[in-house]
């Protein structure tokens, strides 16, 4: 679980990739709070090979990403 | 990631556009926007530095803003938050405004002035891509200035509305400010007309997420080119612009120049040109995007960055009355003064400060 809300990018892109890169996990949930960190995460995360979903929850994005 | 977002493109190719009118209807030449320049002429028009060149309310600003803010509103991501080490950041913008004036222009500007033929830029750019890359390398050790939180909207609404209060009592009552007589500061578009002009950009910026630092610290970092799309279009649409309708005499537009002597206020200092842009780039990198992106952040309500504009107007100050900013038109070794020199190196030493305590704990003990 990656939670970046309150983050402003790049930072969220960050922390996932230093996810990523620590445990290649199969999934990972990430929290963020900002449309375009959905954004860019998404973009990141679809060129590292994860699917995305996402789903709106108040004034955050749980974003699910899997291999 | 190779799927080229073309509305990050179409906002480069407004971007370019808008400048090329701005400058034919009377901005400098190579400054249709700079972001660095103008806020500095709108701290010389309120008074907060004396030198007499570059003394004017522009409205580019206050319409950036104010074209970001009603992006955001209707499109419902403006969210007032604040909170990530705002002292900090008004350091950083100083900082940042003091490198783009050693240079005579932000990245933006840098970008026009390149477009125009003037290669001090591209001497310049290799230095802005050299302190993004320093700046990166703390980014990846996991540099942050720490999280922002949600405020109630009207902090959100502060630079918006001292803008707005600013541009109507300059309109009003343009006796109460200091406006420059010749010189850059002098030479400006229509006031309304270039209002108009970066009320859309600044709504297009906002939707793109254009940003001057972004683009390169995202093809490092991340390989991704989404931004740098953007910063290419500006680039070409320039090149072309300049080439095509400079040459026609289209308003005051001049014509492509191509070479690094006889450039419209710059100077041909490659040493400090290259010093001043890698101090821009490496604290844009720390604040999170280039001077045009705060100006766009601040409209979508982020105080932070509204403290980082406020820091850059201060810098301006700081950098017109003690000396620092660079001379145009003057022999290279003229160009940079001693105190500009000086304090050009303490700003790379304080932003290796404000890098390194920055940092998680782990990355700390390491480094």
């Amino acid at each position: 679980m990656v939670d970046a809300r309150g983050y402003s990018c790049p930072i969220p892109v960050v922390m996932v990739q230093r996810a990523v890169k620590a445990e290649n996990p199969d999934s990972l949930t990430v929290l963020v709070d900002e449309q375009v960190c959905v954004e860019n995460v998404t973009r990141f995360a679809n060129a590292s090979g994860y699917k995305v979903t996402v789903t709106r929850d108040g004034e955050d994005y749980r974003m699910e990403l899997k291999k | 990631m190779k799927k080229v977002n073309w509305l990050v493109v179409l906002a480069g190719v407004l971007v370019g556009v808008a400048a090329l009118a701005l400058s034919a209807l009377g901005n400098p030449a190579n400054m249709g926007f700079c972001i660095a320049c103008f806020e500095r002429d709108i701290a010389g028009t309120l008074g907060f530095h004396s030198a007499a060149l570059v003394q004017y309310m522009r409205p580019e600003i206050i319409g950036l803003v104010l074209g970001a803010l009603c992006m955001s509103l209707v499109k419902g991501e403006f969210r007032a938050k604040g909170g990530s080490s705002p002292a900090t950041r008004f350091l950083l913008g100083a900082l940042v405004m003091i490198g783009a004036l050693v240079f005579l222009g932000c990245p933006l500007r840098m970008i026009l002035r390149l477009g125009g033929g003037d290669l001090n830029a591209l001497v310049a750019l290799c230095g802005f891509a050299c302190g993004i890359f320093v700046g990166t390398l703390f980014l990846k050790k996991g540099f942050s200035l720490k999280r922002t939180y949600t405020l109630s909207a009207a902090e959100g609404a502060i630079l918006p509305l001292v803008l707005v209060v600013a541009g109507v009592a300059f309109v009003l009552f343009p006796a109460l400010f200091k406006i420059s007589t010749e010189g850059p500061g002098s030479m400006h578009a229509p006031f309304f007309i270039a209002l108009l002009i970066a009320v859309v950009v600044g709504a297009l910026a906002q939707r793109s997420r254009l940003c001057m630092v972004g683009g390169l610290r995202d093809a490092m970092m991340f390989k991704d080119f989404k931004l740098l799309y953007g910063f290419v279009a500006i680039f070409a649409v320039t090149v072309i612009g300049k080439l095509l309708l400079g040459g026609m005499g289209w308003g005051k537009l001049t014509p492509f120049n191509l070479g690094f002597d006889g450039q419209p206020v710059a100077h041909s200092n490659h040493v400090w040109n290259f010093l001043g842009m890698s101090l821009a780039g490496w604290g844009s990198v720390l604040l999170g995007g280039c001077p045009l992106r705060q100006l766009i952040l601040a409209g979508e309500g982020n105080g932070d960055s509204a403290v980082t504009v406020f820091g850059m107007i201060a810098g301006a100050a700081i950098a017109h009355n003690f000396g620092l900013a660079g001379k145009a038109g003057v022999a290279a070794a003229e160009a940079v003064t001693t105190n500009a020199k000086v304090v050009l190196c303490c700003g790379f030493v304080i932003l290796l400060v404000i890098s390194l305590v920055n940092l998680p704990k782990a990355a700390k003990q390491k480094a």
